[in-house]
């Protein structure tokens, strides 16, 4: 399967990467590693006639540490983030997820910036940085602005990001320790979660998060709003699936997603150890 | 487009179509055809080649995307034509190999393994090798190739 014929450009910088998705509009996409995108465009699911290759913006693979919070380049790959010593010490869930993707030559060219500004609710990126709080820095041809963490994936393959925007940094908070934990539920080596659950404990709460349990990576509110009225793990961990959508597909029906989401959400509150 | 690409230690200059997957530059282009499309949809991890070093399913990246890189291919693999890599030497010693499709992105896979982890546990080695596919379900003599490779005692 080859892509449709497309404009291939080369940005070398974000402003110049802000400067061409403005000039092409919905035509254009921005290429990271290309490990969501190329297969796409190899199904004609998607189809842009432009594409600019940011693969080249070496300032943006940085994983700092600034106090409170560890910020992360859009383009530091999924391979940089699982051995991260700083998110290893700082943020040992990020590190674990990341891990956790496809597998290692996946892991070698996917991006953490490309991962959210895809927002695939069955992604496992998505999740742990819906689970950890902060904020995502998108720049556009007016300059950046941030936007929380939890108003940014906005519907099935959407987000809060503008056409001429580019995601360029990930702020987390630190959540060191070991008070975390993520369950992967899948049949297959490299396979997509049938339902994940990351669970971690920020700043003295627990904050727990749902992969493909709905339209975009989802917060449990109800197991979160259990666990801060004295439930335990197993109790709060029944509330897993209130208020979700599951979707429905050859792998599990909404019911069985449900009981799936019960069941990993009490496993990673217990061996999290943060119930 | 113009890209020039280090494959196999040897600086290569070609006209490209920006939509060429580099599975199909190497393969169609270059002739370098040991490195085999399994699945075409990522999964299967028969086109594994090393980008700068580290593995990387060669379907699903652009050929354009490895302008300025380096490429190496099974066939840059090996010190000399009379002479295996040690990975090679090794899936051939512990029969790491049935109908040999997958073997080139397996034996691709594994050097990039071992690189980043040199005495990897049995385990590792399954889980390390998670993005390649074996039809002929040879893993278990797969895993002792690699095993074996990294210097462990597998008898």
């Amino acid at each position: 399967m080859i892509p449709a014929a497309f404009d291939y450009k080369k940005a070398d910088s974000a402003e110049e990467a802000i400067a061409l998705i403005a000039e092409h509009g919905d035509e254009a996409k921005l290429l990271a590693g290309g490990h969501s995108l190329i297969p796409m465009m190899k199904l004609r699911l998607a189809v842009p006639s432009v594409l600019v290759d940011i693969a080249g913006v070496n300032d943006l693979s940085y994983i700092d540490d600034r106090d409170d919070h560890i910020a992360i380049g859009a383009l530091a790959k999924h391979r940089s983030l699982e051995t991260s010593d700083l998110l290893i010490s700082e943020c040992p869930l990020l590190a674990h997820i990341a891990s956790k993707v496809g597998d290692p030559q996946v892991r070698h060219r996917g991006t953490l910036g490309g991962s959210l500004a895809h927002s695939d609710p069955a992604s496992d990126l998505p999740a742990a940085v819906l689970a950890l709080g902060g904020s995502l820095v998108a720049q556009g041809p007016n300059g950046e602005r941030e936007i929380a963490v939890a108003d940014f994936f906005t519907g099935y393959f959407e987000s809060a990001l503008a056409e001429d925007e580019m995601l360029t940094e990930v702020r987390i908070p630190k959540a060191p320790g070991s008070n975390w934990n993520y369950q992967k539920f899948n049949r297959r080596a490299q396979d997509w979660a049938i339902v994940g659950v990351a669970a971690v404990e920020v700043q003295g709460a627990t904050q727990v998060s749902l992969v493909n349990m709905g339209s975009t990576p989802l917060r449990a509110s109800a197991v979160e709003a259990a666990l801060a009225g004295g439930a335990s793990a197993a109790e709060a961990a029944e509330a897993a699936a209130e208020g979700t959508e599951p979707p429905t597909d050859l792998n599990a029906s909404p019911e069985y997603r449900s009981h799936l989401a019960r069941v990993l959400t009490r496993r990673a509150l217990e061996a999290g150890g943060v119930s | 487009m113009e890209i020039s690409v280090t494959v196999n230690g040897a600086n290569q200059s070609s006209e490209v179509e920006p939509r060429t997957l580099l599975v199909y530059y190497l393969r169609d282009e270059l002739g370098l055809t040991g490195t085999n499309v399994g699945c075409d949809t990522s999964s299967c991890g028969a086109c594994t080649v090393h980008v700068n070093g580290e593995s990387v399913k060669s379907c699903t990246m652009l050929a354009v995307q490895a302008d300025g890189q380096e490429v190496t291919t099974i066939e840059g693999l090996a010190p000399s034509a009379d002479e295996l890599h040690p990975m090679q030497q090794s899936f051939q010693d512990n029969h790491g190999l049935q109908c040999g499709y997958c073997t080139p992105g397996m034996v691709m896979a594994a050097c990039s393994l071992l690189d980043e982890n040199p005495s990897p546990s049995e385990a590792e080695v399954r889980e390390g090798l998670e993005g390649n596919l074996c039809r002929c379900t040879g893993y278990h003599n797969i895993v002792k190739a690699v095993l074996a490779c990294s210097g462990q005692d597998v008898s």
